[in-house]
């Protein structure tokens, strides 16, 4: 024993200290997953069909409540570096982690009716949410890059098994293999990036790199050019900003419809927690290099996403072009490279993760069995047949417009702000206008549940132009044109009058759980946005814990 | 005999990009899962050379990662392939087009 000592006693190894609290959350998530599929794989038999939706939302809220006592030990004790400085514990890190769980938690819930009304049994779906937020959760608290790259893969490869889970819908397939080869193809290349910054500064940890930039002015600074470059298309890929934004539409067509709003809201808290850690705290002294790249993808995000979401006639298409547009304004927040644009950022990553998810949960119980209705003709009467729904929806809408009064109206405001105060007048100017025109289609949508079933021929079914009442044939109304798939549509509007159809069908069953998790998102939207002052000092002081450091 | 390690950075560079073309031209759907691994791979090949270059074993620990992450996305990718194209009789990415708008 004594010998063994002596000759192990010159080179000791040095072990990182690992401050276990600053990854809690992750811990819980990532833990709570491999118990749950454990346990369901040895108990399937005895187990209670809706015990997975139990567990994940008790996961999920625990890892809230670690994320609380978190923000306690940051709020008293300051911003701090745990794990060899590869992880930074921070105001901002744990403002990531609490949208996260309360994101698991909404999907968990809503998840439970759509697997129910699907056939589809396991407790998988919620242990691929859980693993892919604990993904979502690392890329928040990442202070080193190629930890941010371990956060995006655990989150985007959970992910890509969740497009495709459901299995009864050739789409589904589809949207994950898209998701797939897109999402890998980023991924390769973001990590090319990661290596020529590595090569160009030396290191991988972002304080040592922010370090080195600030005490080195390279003269050829090409291979950090390119690495930043390739950075930027990585996430841009990530949070789908226009001109990279191409797979989105398909996913979230395809992919189920509790799992598009999970996405939706996860995966961009996720990369834009990391974009923003990575370029506005870490590169801030190269900014003249890559503040205009992300001045044009806002500028092609808010204007495409809004134009193009204009001529579509499938909801969750709709929606995902919507959900570029936010990214727009999100990106706003990131090109003022300020506290007060990073604050905003948070905001509205907050904010959109309850409207998104409420969305997409009214998205899927109308869908109804299979998934399968998510036409904006199917929209028409909702609100005669079902008002609660309707109402929710409609609230949820102008949340995302940007109303007065909810939340989206607050988060909209606070990116302009920031870019305002940092002379950015034209995007600002381009913002509000793609936000009147991104109004219309909301609105378009809301109008449509509230027009009584079978009323013909009135202004807002030419500005739809996907209706029944049209003479089907050639003379296709432009929208149509638009769509590949309308020619399909029109053949089931010879056959009966979509009204009708509906008419028909009555009611769709609102599962109660998801009905709680839509009044959680209703509720958030109208109480903060009416009492906007608790969560924008939420922001405002994770903010300031991150810019202590 | 003693090779300038930007020698190795040409090399990952002309992979990488082979991998990019590959991903973005091929309409296999296999071949173009191989085209990501030979992007990975040539990051990892930039990133060996730079570890090199700075006396800094930290890049070569990164590959590490690196292979883990990439066998896990075959894992993943393959599974989602064999799922698609158990009912359908070629890998053709263009045969894929459900959705459009």
């Amino acid at each position: 024993m004594n010998a063994l000592l002596a000759a192990s006693a010159a080179p000791t190894i040095h072990v990182p200290h690992i401050d276990y609290l600053s990854i809690l959350p992750m811990l819980i998530m990532l833990g709570g997953a491999l118990l749950l599929m454990l346990v369901s794989s040895l108990f399937r038999r005895v187990m209670d069909a809706r015990a997975g939706t139990y567990a994940a939302a008790t996961v999920s809220l625990a890892a809230l409540v670690a994320a609380l006592v978190q923000w306690d030990h940051v709020a008293t004790h300051g911003p701090s570096v745990t794990i060899a400085g590869a992880i930074a514990f921070d105001g901002f890190d744990v403002f990531i982690q609490i949208t996260v769980s309360i994101a698991v938690l909404l999907t968990a819930l809503i998840g439970d009716g759509y697997l129910r009304r699907e056939g589809i049994d396991g407790p998988e779906y919620q242990v691929l949410a859980m693993v892919s937020a604990s993904g979502a959760m690392m890329m928040g608290a990442a202070n080193d890059l190629i930890v941010v790259f371990l956060g995006l893969e655990i989150l985007s490869i959970a992910l890509y098994v969740l497009a495709a889970f459901n299995h009864r819908r050739a789409e589904s397939g589809e949207a994950a293999l898209k998701y797939f080869v897109l999402g890998g193809f980023s991924s390769a290349v973001f990590l090319y990036g990661i290596a020529l910054t590595y090569g160009a500064t030396g290191t991988t940890n972002l304080p040592q790199i922010a370090d080195y930039l600030a005490r080195h002015v390279i003269v050829h600074n090409g291979v950090l050019l390119a690495g930043l470059g390739l950075l930027l298309v990585g996430f841009a890929f990530k949070i789908a900003a226009v001109p990279f934004h191409l797979w989105s539409p398909d996913v979230y067509e395809g992919s189920p419809s509790p799992i598009a709003g999970f996405m939706a809201a996860v995966a961009k808290a996720g990369a834009f927690a990391a974009l923003l850690r990575v370029f506005v705290t870490s590169f801030p002294t190269v900014q003249s290099d890559w503040r205009p790249v992300v001045w044009m993808l806002a500028l092609l995000s808010l204007v495409f996403g809004a134009v193009v979401a204009l001529t579509q006639r499938d909801v969750k298409r709709m929606m995902a072009y919507s959900s570029i547009n936010h990214v727009g304004f999100i990106l706003l927040g990131v090109e003022a490279v300020s506290a007060r644009g990073v604050s905003a950022s948070l905001y509205y990553l907050f904010t959109y993760t309850f409207l998104v998810i409420g969305t997409f949960a009214i998205i899927s119980v109308v869908a109804g069995p299979g998934d399968t209705r998510s036409k904006i003709t199917d929209y028409r009467g909702l609100a005669k047949r079902q008002p609660l729904l309707a109402l929710s929806f409609a609230v949820l809408l102008l949340g995302q417009a940007g109303a007065p009064f909810t939340t989206g109206f607050l988060a909209k405001l606070g990116v302009i702000e920031a870019s305002v105060a940092d002379q950015g007048y034209g995007l600002a100017v381009v913002a509000m206008a793609s936000a009147a025109v991104a109004a219309f289609f909301y609105l378009r949508l809301a109008v449509t549940m509230f027009s009584p079933v079978g009323d013909r021929g009135d202004a807002v079914d030419d500005t739809f132009g996907d209706d029944g009442q049209a003479p089907v044939g050639p003379a296709a109304p432009a929208g149509t044109a638009v769509s590949g798939d309308g020619v399909a549509d029109l053949q089931v509007l010879t056959d009966a009058p979509p009204s009708a159809e509906v008419e028909e069908r009555g009611a769709v069953p609102v599962p109660a759980l998801t009905a709680v998790a839509i009044g959680l998102c209703v509720g958030f939207t109208v109480v903060f946005g009416i009492i906007p002052g608790p969560i924008l000092n939420f922001a405002h002081q994770a903010t300031l814990l991150l810019l202590l450091r | 005999m003693s090779i300038n390690p930007a020698w190795y950075l040409s090399l990952s560079v002309v992979l990488f990009a082979i991998g990019a073309l590959g991903v973005l031209v091929r309409r296999n759907v296999l071949i173009m899962f191989m085209c990501v691994e030979l992007m990975l791979n040539a990051s990892n090949l930039a990133f060996v050379t730079f570890a090199r270059q700075l006396h800094d074993i930290g890049g070569q620990v990164l590959v590490f990662f690196v292979l883990v992450v990439a066998a896990a996305e075959v894992v993943v990718g393959l599974g989602i392939v064999v799922a698609i194209f158990r009912r359908r009789t070629s890998t053709n990415a263009d045969d894929l087009h459900l959705m459009k708008g």
